[in-house]
């Protein structure tokens, strides 16, 4: 019965969406329709074959299936990505890439969404699905909740992705940093969050171990968090329901309060506390020790949680926000270096008494590697919510500098590192492929860093001061294209370092593809399912 | 009283005070006596049931964990 409601829906659905490119208002908005056309034909033929035959949940195995999609699609959307990426700081190094035939497709300012999204959202969003499913099943000891809500969960967020990114570049967009998808896929964004929501939570309340472990704990905030900030700092009144365009509810200074106060946390809940989630599961798991204090963990926790909600309004120093409010983003983005610093030590030290696997084991030195940059941005980062320090950092590429070594140092190598973890327990291998290959991804990932993040430096604080420089008569010396002329070999070194990181990504998919391909299993997953008698 | 006005005042000052609170009662329940135990519990949590899940109900903290699938 259940099956039919399915079919019914999703044939609506798609007679609605073929409607909908027919008459679309903007090309943005047809080429979604016709996405979610497909989607909802692909999914019909997908439930239509399951008519009939009972599904058999086996309460007694975890849902593993669509965590070994997520494992792949991770490593498939990171590469993504960091293509986009290389792409991206080669057309600002050498703007001839900006091919004409291109032009509103594949200029600069249509890719640049497309990458930030494609790692944070695509390769980031991917990445905590798929772990948190992971983590949230082990430590509650129980299957999945809610059945298949997980799959809609999943191959939803998919859809998200593919939806935002065609609309960038054809020029959907609502001009909000981090936030530039357009209403429709902001309402579908609020659907599968909800589920999500609704799946982890289910797992917890329905969990066999007495304790919710800390991994939970920030895995929860983040979704939570999350739906808040994205429902506040969407809320538009659509022009027409054809197309593509809103009108943001608030505006002026309110709506740069409320996209920062978005934009800032979803740093910290998006990237920080849902990686922190990976964190504390996957590092005491790969070092084979429980994390160094317990207790730690806890302040660690509720401190960030009470405290970067209001970090955001450093994002808008010396602008019409009132003084008081710049003054108390910055004063609680310094306080929460504290929190940061506990965690980070937290992480290392859960390797006290075991440093000796960082020769042996490139998964942990990943990890560490990982942990050291987490506690370098958010050193970083506080120091340059300084207002004597943001007047000079501000809309220079400092700041590119600083959210990518927190987004490929921390992000980037927690996340490589869960994927090494996890491809041969959920395929069941004896071990990886090659652990040379996963050396060699973590040396060119981290030359790769090193490259960018310096090469941002002196290209950000050069530009901040040429930008400030007068002359004895109070003239500025130097205009906007003196300073873009002078930052050309930085570019070029962080292109480079884009490379190297690009690199290291593809390396670690065909080692990962290896490791299910070239190996035999262990023995069958689950094959020793039934209870053995004790 | 302007509806901001009265957010705004109420923010800092009883609102302040009962986060502020809240943090540091949770803050000093973390050290708790006693909580060592159940902390370290919590902590070695995470090294069994890695392949299926526990087939019967929570035990009593403290006690054997001998019912419980090994990873």
């Amino acid at each position: 019965m259940w099956d039919y409601v399915k079919l019914i829906a999703l044939g609506v659905i798609a007679v609605l969406a073929a409607i909908a490119a027919n008459y679309a208002r903007d090309l943005a908005y047809m080429v979604n329709a016709i996405e979610v056309m497909l989607a909802a034909a692909i999914a019909f033929v997908f439930v239509l074959r399951g008519v009939g035959t009972p599904k058999a949940v086996n309460e007694n195995e975890y849902m593993d299936g669509v965590i070994r999609w997520g494992v792949g699609l991770t490593a498939f959307w990171g590469v993504v990505g960091f293509l986009v990426g290389v792409v991206i700081a080669s057309q600002l190094a050498w703007p001839w890439l900006n091919f004409e035939v291109l032009q509103g497709i594949g200029n600069f300012g249509r890719l640049r969404p497309l990458h930030t999204s494609a790692v944070i959202f695509a390769f980031g969003g991917t990445a905590l699905i798929t772990t948190a499913f992971y983590v949230v099943q082990r430590t509650s000891a129980v299957r999945l909740f809610g059945g298949g809500l997980g799959n809609f969960v999943f191959w939803g967020w998919q859809l998200v992705i593919v939806l935002a990114a065609s609309s960038y570049l054809f020029g959907g967009t609502q001009s909000k940093e981090y936030a530039e998808p357009v209403w429709y896929i902001d309402w579908w964004i609020v659907v599968v969050w909800v589920a999500f929501l609704i799946v982890y939570a289910g797992t917890i309340m329905k969990r066999k171990e007495p304790h919710i472990y800390v991994a939970n704990w920030f895995y929860l905030s983040f979704i939570i968090t999350i739906a808040m900030l994205h429902i506040v700092n969407n809320l538009a009144i659509p022009v027409s329901v054809l197309g593509s365009q809103s009108v943001q509810v608030t505006s002026g200074v309110q709506d740069a309060m409320i996209q920062w106060w978005y934009g800032h946390n979803a740093v910290g809940f998006f990237l920080t506390a849902g990686f922190l989630g990976m964190m504390y599961y996957f590092i005491p798991k790969q070092a084979e020790r429980p994390v160094f204090s317990y207790k730690l963990s806890i302040i660690h926790f509720w401190a960030l949680i009470f405290l970067y909600i209001w970090a955001g309004p450093h994002h808008l120093h010396y602008t019409a926000l009132p003084d008081w409010a710049q003054t108390l983003g910055m004063v609680f983005s310094i306080v929460l270096w504290m929190p940061s610093w506990g965690g980070m030590i937290n992480g290392l030290m859960t390797l006290s008494g075991a440093w000796d696997k960082l020769r042996t084991d490139p998964i942990i030195r990943m990890m560490v590697v990982s942990v050291g940059f987490y506690g370098m941005s958010t050193f970083e980062g506080p120091m340059m919510s300084i207002k004597a320090v943001n007047a000079l950092s501000h809309y220079t590429d400092w700041t590119i500098g600083h959210v990518h070594s927190g987004a490929l140092g921390w992000n980037g190598m927690i996340t490589f590192g869960a994927l090494y973890f996890l491809t041969p327990r959920l395929w069941n291998r004896a071990g990886l492929y090659s652990l040379k290959l996963v050396s060699w991804h973590f040396w060119l990932a981290t030359i790769g860093i090193v490259l960018y993040a310096s090469a941002m430096w002196v290209t950000g604080i050069m530009e901040g001061l040429m930008w400030r420089e007068v002359d004895a008569n109070g003239f500025l010396v130097n205009a906007f294209a003196d300073t873009v002329a002078a930052k050309y070999p930085m570019y070029v070194v962080r292109a480079l370092g884009g490379v190297l990181y690009l690199a290291g990504g593809i390396i670690m998919a065909y080692n990962l593809w290896m490791t299910v391909k070239a190996q035999p299993a262990k023995a069958a997953v689950n094959a020793n399912n039934a209870v053995p008698a004790e | 009283m302007e509806f901001y006005t009265f957010l705004r005042q109420l923010a800092d000052s009883w609102g302040l005070l009962a986060m502020t609170a809240l943090f540091l009662g949770v803050c000093l329940y973390a050290f708790r006596p006693g909580s060592r135990k159940s902390h370290d519990e919590a902590a070695n949590s995470i090294f069994r049931n890695e392949k299926r899940p526990a087939r019967d109900a929570a035990p009593v903290a403290g006690a054997p964990n001998s019912n419980r699938t090994e990873a």
